[in-house]
C-alpha cells in the first residue's frame, strides 16, 4: 500500500506561490529605490558594489522603483494578511508556531542533524522546531517590514511609528536589514528544498507527498477519498 | 473542509496513477497561474505611460495620494528638533535657479485662478507677517534627510492675508520659479498645514542662492522635490497643477 500524505493545504500553497513573485518584486523595486542613497556597508563590503547596479541595470530608476514598490505593496500586504488569517482560522498556526522554549533547543538539535553532526532528530509534529522558528520569524519580519516601511513612507503622519523604530534614518536601516534577512532566508530555504528532494518539492505544488507503507502496517481497506477542493 | 486528516491510502498501482494525475493537473494549474502572473506583470509594466509611469501604477500612486490626503491632518506634525541636532543640508536641485536673476527686482506674483488680477509682492510684504522658526527634518526623495532650521511665514497666514477675502479657496496651489523651469503642484490641505512655510531664512541667516533665495517653500510633510526654491509665482487654482517631477514618473502627491 502507498499513502499520499497531505502535506500542504491548497490555500497555503496558493499564498506561498503568490508571495514568492510579490516578495521578489518588492525586493527588486526596493533595490531600485535604495540605489539613490546607497549608504549601508558591512565593514569594507558596500551594499552594493558598482558592478551590481550596472550589470542589473538598477541605476537611475528611482521613480520606477517607487511606482512599483507602492503598487505591489498592496498585493504583498493583502496576501500576507490573508495567509496569517487563514492559518489562524484553520488552526494551522498551532503546527507552525513554536509552543515552548524548548523549541530553540530542538532547533539547534535539528541544525546539528542537518549539518550531519548528529544522526537523530528530535520528536516533532508536522514541522520541526527549526521550521517552526523560521516560519514564525519570517512572519514577524514581514510585520516589521510593513511597519518600518510605513514609518519611512509617512514619517510626518506616522511620526510616532518612526519614533518607535528610533527615528526616520533608523527605520530605513531596519527596513533594509529585514530585506537582507529575506534574502538569507531564501538562500537557506532553496538549499533545504534542494536537499529534501523532488517528492517534497512536488508536495508544495500538488499538496501530497508519496509515502510507502510496509504491507504489515497497511490496515486501510477502505479508501479515504476526500477531495481537497471541497 | 470537513476532515483534517485527508491522506489518501491506496494500493501501489492506484496510488501511482493518483499521484500522476494530481501532479499533471496541479502543474498545469501552476503553469497557467504563472503565465497569468507574468502576463499581468508585463501588461502593467508595458501599459501606456501617464507622466512617466505606466498608467496602472500612476492610478495607484494617485490613489495612495488620495488616501494620504484624506488622513493627513493638522494634528500630524513632523517632529521638531533642538538647535544642537541641526545637520548640514545638501543643495540638491538647481533647476529653475539660473544665474540671470536679480533679488532687487524680484517680486512674488500671486494669482487667484486665471481671471483675477495678480498682485506683486516684495519680500517685506511677506516678512511683515508673523514669523515662524522651526527645526524640522527635510526628507529628500532619494532617501537622505537633514535636520534644518528654517525661518519664514506660514503659508496659511500668507493666504489669509493675500488671498482675496470672501472667495472660496480653490483645491490646489501652483508655485513656479521666475524662469518657469521648475514648478510644483500642491493640494490645499498640505499647503495650509501649520508647518508649511514660505521661508526666507535658514539657520537664522537669509537664504543662500543655492537654497532658494530670496523665498522658498518649506514643507516637512512633502519630499524635498515639492519644497520649491526661488518662488516667482503662486497661483491658487482648481485644476491640478503641473509638477516637474511628477512628469518624470514620480508621485504627484509626494506626501510624507
Amino acid at each position: 500500500m502507498q499513502k499520499l500524505k497531505l502535506k500542504h493545504l491548497v490555500a497555503i500553497r496558493w499564498f506561498h506561490w503568490i508571495n514568492f513573485p510579490l516578495l521578489f518584486l518588492m525586493i527588486w523595486s526596493g533595490i531600485l529605490i535604495y540605489w539613490a542613497y546607497p549608504i549601508y556597508h558591512l565593514g569594507p563590503i558596500t551594499f552594493f558594489p558598482k558592478w551590481f547596479y550596472s550589470t542589473l541595470h538598477i541605476d537611475h530608476r528611482l521613480a520606477d522603483g517607487m511606482a512599483m514598490h507602492f503598487f505591489f505593496m498592496w498585493l504583498f500586504v493583502i496576501n500576507g494578511i490573508a495567509y496569517v488569517t487563514y492559518t489562524l482560522v484553520s488552526g494551522e498556526w498551532l503546527l507552525l508556531v513554536p509552543r515552548s522554549w524548548s523549541a530553540f533547543r530542538d532547533a539547534w538539535h535539528v541544525l546539528l542533524h542537518d549539518l550531519h553532526l548528529r544522526s537523530d532528530m528530535p520528536a516533532q509534529d508536522k514541522y520541526n522546531a527549526a521550521q517552526q522558528i523560521s516560519y514564525t520569524a519570517i512572519i514577524i519580519m514581514g510585520v516589521g517590514s510593513v511597519l518600518t516601511g510605513l514609518a519611512i513612507y509617512k514619517p510626518a503622519q506616522l511620526a510616532w511609528l518612526a519614533a518607535v523604530f528610533g527615528g526616520y534614518p533608523n527605520a530605513r536601516a531596519i527596513h533594509f536589514l529585514l530585506t537582507a534577512g529575506y534574502v538569507l532566508f531564501f538562500i537557506v530555504h532553496l538549499i533545504q528544498v534542494a536537499l529534501a528532494g523532488w517528492n517534497n518539492f512536488r508536495s508544495m505544488i500538488i499538496g501530497y507527498e508519496a509515502i510507502k507503507i510496509p504491507e504489515t502496517q497497511s490496515k486501510a481497506k477502505t479508501l479515504e477519498w476526500v477531495d481537497e477542493h471541497e | 473542509m470537513s476532515n483534517r486528516n485527508r491522506d489518501i491510502i491506496l494500493p501501489e498501482e492506484e496510488a501511482r496513477r493518483e499521484l500522476r494525475d494530481r501532479t499533471r493537473r496541479d502543474f498545469l494549474i501552476g503553469g497557467v497561474a504563472a503565465v497569468v502572473g507574468v502576463g499581468s506583470y508585463e501588461w502593467i509594466m508595458k501599459a501606456p505611460q501617464d507622466n512617466g509611469a505606466p498608467w496602472p501604477q500612476r492610478s495607484v500612486l494617485n490613489l495612495n495620494g488620495k488616501i494620504s490626503e484624506k488622513y493627513l491632518s493638522d494634528s500630524h506634525l513632523m517632529p521638531s528638533y533642538s538647535a544642537g541636532q541641526i545637520s548640514p543640508l545638501k543643495a540638491n536641485g538647481d533647476i529653475g535657479l539660473g544665474s540671470d536673476f536679480d533679488t532687487n527686482t524680484w517680486r512674488l506674483q500671486v494669482v487667484n485662478g486665471d481671471q483675477a488680477p495678480s498682485i506683486r509682492l516684495r519680500l517685506s510684504d511677506i516678512s511683515s507677517l508673523p514669523k515662524v522658526n522651526m527645526i524640522t527634518r527635510f526628507c529628500c526623495i532619494e532617501g537622505w534627510s537633514s535636520i534644518v532650521s528654517w525661518g519664514g511665514v506660514r503659508f496659511s497666514d500668507f493666504t489669509k492675508r493675500y488671498f482675496p477675502p470672501g472667495q472660496t479657496l480653490p483645491h490646489y496651489v501652483a508655485m513656479v520659479t521666475p524662469d518657469e523651469n521648475y514648478y510644483v503642484g500642491l493640494d490645499m490641505k498640505s499647503a495650509l498645514h501649520p508647518q508649511t512655510l514660505l521661508a526666507y531664512e535658514r539657520n537664522g541667516k537669509p537664504l543662500e542662492y543655492a537654497h532658494g533665495a530670496p523665498l522658498r517653500l518649506v514643507m516637512p510633510v512633502k519630499y524635498g522635490i515639492k519644497n520649491i526654491k526661488r518662488i516667482g509665482l503662486i497661483r491658487y487654482t482648481n485644476t491640478r497643477p503641473d509638477d516637474y517631477w511628477a512628469e518624470e514618473g514620480y508621485d504627484w502627491f509626494a506626501g510624507l
